[in-house]
């Protein structure tokens, strides 16, 4: 099983997202079933194969290197669960 | 059509012309799908109803065919999936984390649909961030299909993650709808609702102001009752967006043009990796009955093979989860969304996080984790890639040998009872298998209705195209759906 308790932590901690030790029980079994099914992969010969990075032919397109949106600082911080003049608010980060 | 027709009952372009001819107005057709919209709350399709919206436009666009100005979809009554950001209208993604979003900015495909004149019903249900074949993940509760088993009342599901844009669109509740489609998120709701669903070709529909789930994969495509009326829809929505470079600047064709246009001597692929063992004889059936069809219309079937079909969905599970752990990395609880909080910003991010995702979503942003944290990127993620590149080449071998477009199966079975499926996650994903490899290859590819199954719910057939050929899949679309006539479920709701 190439995922323990541990690594379960750590990959939680890695994502942001807090777990209790029963999670932790539940997301191992599940992280293992889902990564025993996906091993699957290993059958196939990718020797020389270049991975995927545009799944469409294309030349992304250039433009002038200058501004062309902002100055709505308004809508920006509408949605913030938090914010003061313009600034979203976040607990003390800093002592 | 009579002035008497019941106006949920149109097709888009049957509403078009009863619209120019005057036996109907825009808001009279808008009322009547928002009182269809409020009867089936049972159905649960939209978390959002937007009366005022629709019937507002549609007081406009009575103006503007009045004034001889009508655009190409003036007053047709629409539903969009609730992860096409609206301004000014509140758009969850179906969870909790944007339960109270209300975006100040509009999606560049609902806002080239509004361009062209469609009026808003609502934002439909849909599994939690898209993330889902069952529209059972979603924070708002589960959607129920319109269609059930002959001589049974037990709920079934709609397929996900556009659920509620096919239950929309399949109970008569808008005349057509938008969806997305990361792994089969439109065609395999569409198949299991016995309506019309099309993916576009990667980069085909601009993805710029709907929540992003899985970016190489995810594609905003129509879907509606006829194959017409996709066809209608794609030409507005499609086309070049500057705020997307991943959208692609070549004209939009004229689509609806495509219907009708002969098939005779096109080449269809019949992939011999899409006959599973154990596949339904009703599924088999199905599939042999489209190909006949399509011989009888004049195409030739061409047995074809596609062998690294097996492990697209396996790779897609590498892939769609990295991405979205990625793309999810946004919801902090510092911008928008729901915060909880905590003693330090890290809790603060923790337990936010934790809140306001559910189970599937937590899953994924693991899994994408656990794939491109230190020591496992390349023997997870390249690899996936790779064998992308693979599946990818085999469609390519397939078309350079002169074939026009695939025939397969849309899903590996219709619908399924709500709670029947879903304790073992891998079971669930097995929904996708048809319909996985098309986004994995970015290619286009559209779901028509073309049968039913012993219990006499619909099935679907899948055809798969050349890139930017979605004109190929409606006239080929169009031979089915003339062969095997429309589906309506009966109303009991």
């Amino acid at each position: 099983m190439p995922v323990d308790r541990e690594t379960v932590r750590r990959i939680a901690r890695l994502a942001r997202l807090a777990v209790d030790e029963g999670q932790v029980a539940a997301m191992e079994t599940e992280l293992n079933a889902l990564l025993s099914w996906v091993e699957q992969l290993e059958e196939v010969n990718v020797e020389g194969v270049p991975p995927m990075t545009s799944v469409v032919e294309q030349r992304l397109k250039m433009r002038e290197d200058v501004v062309t949106d902002g100055g709505y600082a308004g809508d920006i911080i509408k949605n913030a669960p938090l914010a003061e003049n313009h600034f979203f608010v976040v607990p003390k980060v800093v002592e | 059509m009579a002035r008497t027709t019941d106006p949920t009952r149109f097709t888009i372009a049957e509403a078009r012309d009863a619209l120019a001819a005057k036996h109907i107005s825009a808001r009279e057709l808008a009322q009547a799908h928002v009182d269809a919209v409020a009867r089936a709350r049972s159905l649960n399709a939209f978390i959002t109803e937007t009366p005022d919206h629709a019937l507002s436009r549609a007081a406009q666009s009575d103006a503007r065919i009045a004034a001889g100005e009508a655009r190409p979809l003036e007053g047709i009554p629409l539903a969009i999936k609730d992860l096409f950001c609206t301004q000014g209208v509140r758009t969850t993604a179906a969870s909790r984390i944007l339960d109270n979003f209300i975006p100040t900015y509009e999606s560049t495909v609902s806002q080239n649909l509004w361009d062209a004149g469609a009026v808003m019903v609502g934002k439909t249900n849909l599994d939690e961030f898209a993330m889902g074949s069952s529209n059972e993940t979603s924070y708002f509760g589960p959607v129920t299909n319109p269609w059930r088993a002959r001589d049974r009342n037990d709920d079934l599901v709609p397929g996900g993650s556009s659920g509620g844009s096919a239950t929309a669109v399949a109970a008569h509740l808008a005349l057509g709808a938008i969806g997305t489609d990361t792994g089969g998120s439109i065609r395999q709701p569409a198949a299991v609702t016995g309506i019309v669903g099309l993916k576009p070709t990667y980069g085909r529909c601009s993805r710029w102001g709907i929540v992003a789930f899985a970016s190489s994969l995810d594609q905003a495509g129509p879907i509606g009752r006829t194959v017409r009326d996709t066809a209608i829809l794609l030409r507005s929505m499609a086309g070049h967006d500057p705020k997307d470079t991943t959208s692609v600047d070549r004209p939009v064709p004229d689509y609806e043009a495509a219907i009708g246009k002969s098939v005779k001597g096109m080449r269809i692929g019949i992939p011999k990796e899409y006959r599973l063992d154990g596949m339904p004889a009703e599924i088999e059936k199905l599939w042999s009955d489209g190909a006949a069809w399509l011989k009888a219309a004049g195409a030739e079937l061409v047995d074809v093979s596609l062998p690294h079909t097996k492990y697209a969905l396996p790779a897609y599970y590498i892939v769609a989860p990295a991405e979205a752990s990625s793309n999810l990395a946004r919801y902090d609880g510092v911008r928008y969304g729901l915060r909880v909080p905590g003693r330090s910003i890290g809790e603060m991010y923790e337990k936010t996080r934790a809140d306001g995702f559910g189970a599937e979503v937590r899953r994924r942003v693991m899994i994408g984790t656990y794939v491109l944290s230190a020591g496992y990127y390349d023997a997870y993620y390249l690899r996936a890639q790779k064998v992308r590149t693979l599946i990818k080449k085999d469609f390519e071998d397939c078309f350079a040998k002169g074939v026009h477009a695939i025939l397969t199966p849309a899903t590996p079975s219709a619908a399924f009872g709500l709670g029947e499926k879903g304790a073992d996650p891998i079971e669930m994903y097995l929904n996708d298998i048809f319909t996985v490899t098309v986004n994995m290859a970015g290619l286009p590819g559209i779901a028509v209705p073309a049968g039913k199954d012993a219990q006499g719910l619909p099935l679907g057939l899948q055809l798969i195209g050349r890139a930017f050929d979605e004109e190929t899949l409606f006239s080929l679309g169009e031979v089915i759906e003339q062969a095997a006539g429309r589906f309506t479920p009966p109303k009991w709701w």
